[in-house]
């Protein structure tokens, strides 16, 4: 059994249709980045999966679990097994950072502050933060951010984690420090990930897998190498980043 | 012709459409304040931004208005030898309409617009998808502690709203106008009864729901990035004002 499937999920935003029939098969453990271009419904399929939207048709299955067939409690008690990273991080701007890591074990436990800032600080630890607990966002720079939106989505152990253009606006040394960062904690954690992003660089070196959703659909999956290599004009197209072929720019 | 009336049925259709997704959102709103769990430090904060930082503003308002009040019924009243019913003019204003419409009005300009504000950078910088994904209700979380807190600090502030207007009245009767100060007293206390302070104190709750509701609603429906937020502070502060406005008729006429 999958521990993600999307199965022929569509989706419009008034006239728009955005997804068209997605099917989508996740295996536990693996990391999966889906890659398109901008406006292609990348986020659409993430917030999807984590039941920020629901679809028109088709539906979400986590774990044997059908997303759509649930109430607010159920809904709830299946993110619990998520940790999302946003693409601007999130971070709640009127919490300090330990409190912003720790806010899942504060709704969701009995745990005294103590205990909760030491469980930040272990998280913020694996993330490569130390002595940034008193801070608020508003200190951090962009890396630091994303580091903390990790340590947040990690803090109740989650067994999926999401990742919302996990690079996206960070300069090229810190992105690839990120990008270690999604693998070590893989490695540490055994998490299954879900990536969205249309940074080829971040995809190849993050992914045992990579799909393409173009045009609401998912026209070719693969690892790297295959994805390297596809013979899809429009998926060529897209990872050598031409601007030339049968994708058109807005 | 035809293309005046699309325009002005497609005006109606979405004014109906917005109508329904407010009073969808107000039934969200008390399904959730009457359920577990209750964030109690989240409304006592909420009362404290929204009551305790409204004190000046409310009171600048209603000693300001007292006073004019008095000044402009002596001005009036002189003329038929009525000076000595200031008190009354005043005291009964200032309980029945002008204190609960003057602090739902200050407290929609300070308090609504700030709620409108916050949480629609809290939209727009994903935070309130933040709160969802870390399995907490946005509702519940954010709306309700501000909509009570708007709703029973409305009610206080409006207490002290009257509280002050009258005194200012009594300032400007007596000590400047030199209306005698039994007689000032004695009106105001024979011609203002327990129901008139009551009717304007339900005005204040109904006014401290309209402004919690609005601002928290105008801010979860922020869409775009600054000029969102900005439009939704603007849209806060007028929408709120003019039901409060239109409610008052409604409820002065019902309390009658």
């Amino acid at each position: 059994m999958a521990m993600i499937e999307l199965i022929d999920l569509h989706k419009s935003f008034g006239s728009l249709q955005v997804l068209r029939g997605v099917d989508l098969a996740v295996e536990k453990g693996e990391s999966m980045t889906v890659i398109g271009g901008s406006g292609s419904g990348k986020s659409v399929i993430l917030k999807h999966i984590i039941g920020l939207l629901f679809p028109d048709r088709g539906k979400v299955v986590i774990e044997g679990q059908v997303l759509n067939d649930l109430d607010e409690f159920g809904l709830n008690e299946t993110r619990k097994k998520f940790g999302m990273l946003f693409q601007m991080a999130a971070l709640f701007d009127s919490l300090t950072v330990w409190e912003n890591v720790g806010f899942s074990l504060k709704q969701h436990t009995k745990l005294s502050d103590r205990e909760i800032r030491k469980v930040a600080t272990e998280k913020l630890a694996l993330v490569g933060l130390k002595d940034v607990e008193d801070k608020m966002p508003s200190e951090l720079s962009g890396g630091m951010k994303k580091r903390v939106g990790l340590a947040r989505a990690i803090c109740m152990d989650a067994q999926i984690i999401l990742y919302d253009e996990p690079t996206t606006g960070l300069d090229p040394i810190t992105a690839d420090s990120i990008n270690d960062l999604i693998i070590d904690l893989r490695k540490k954690l055994g998490v299954t990930s879900v990536s969205i992003t249309h940074d080829m660089q971040s995809a190849y070196k993050i992914s045992d897998r990579i799909a393409m959703l173009y045009k609401g659909e998912i026209i070719e999956i693969g690892t790297p190498d295959e994805i390297r290599n596809s013979a899809n004009p429009i998926v060529h197209q897209f990872i050598t980043g031409s601007a030339v072929g049968p994708i058109t720019a807005e | 012709m035809n293309d005046w009336l699309e325009k002005l049925g497609e005006k109606v259709f979405l004014l109906l459409t917005e109508m329904g997704r407010v009073l969808m959102f107000l039934g969200q709103t008390l399904r959730w304040t009457f359920s577990s769990p209750f964030y109690v430090k989240s409304v006592l904060k909420q009362m404290e931004m929204i009551g305790v930082n409204s004190v000046p503003v409310v009171m600048t308002t209603a000693i300001s208005t007292g006073m004019v009040l008095a000044l402009q019924s002596y001005t009036g009243f002189k003329r038929f030898g009525a000076e000595s019913l200031i008190g009354a003019v005043v005291s009964l204003s200032m309980t029945r309409e002008l204190g609960p419409v003057l602090t739902g009005l200050m407290v929609a300009g300070r308090a609504g617009a700030s709620m409108a504000a916050e949480l629609g950078t809290m939209k727009v910088t994903e935070q309130i998808d933040a709160l969802t994904t870390l399995a907490t209700n946005p509702m519940k979380y954010l709306v309700v502690p501000r909509f009570v807190a708007s709703t029973v600090m409305m009610f206080f502030l409006t207490i002290l709203g009257m509280m002050i207007g009258v005194t200012g009245g009594y300032f400007v009767g007596v000590k400047v106008l030199g209306t005698n100060p039994t007689t000032y007293i004695n009106q105001s206390i024979d011609n203002t009864q327990v129901t008139d302070i009551w009717y304007g104190l339900i005005k204040a709750l109904v006014f401290g729901a309209v402004v919690g509701l609005i601002g928290c609603y105008k801010g979860f429906t922020t869409e775009g990035g600054a000029e969102g937020v900005g439009k939704a502070t603007t849209g806060a502060v007028v929408i709120s004002c003019m039901l409060i406005l239109i409610l008052d008729y409604f409820l002065s006429a019902l309390l009658w």
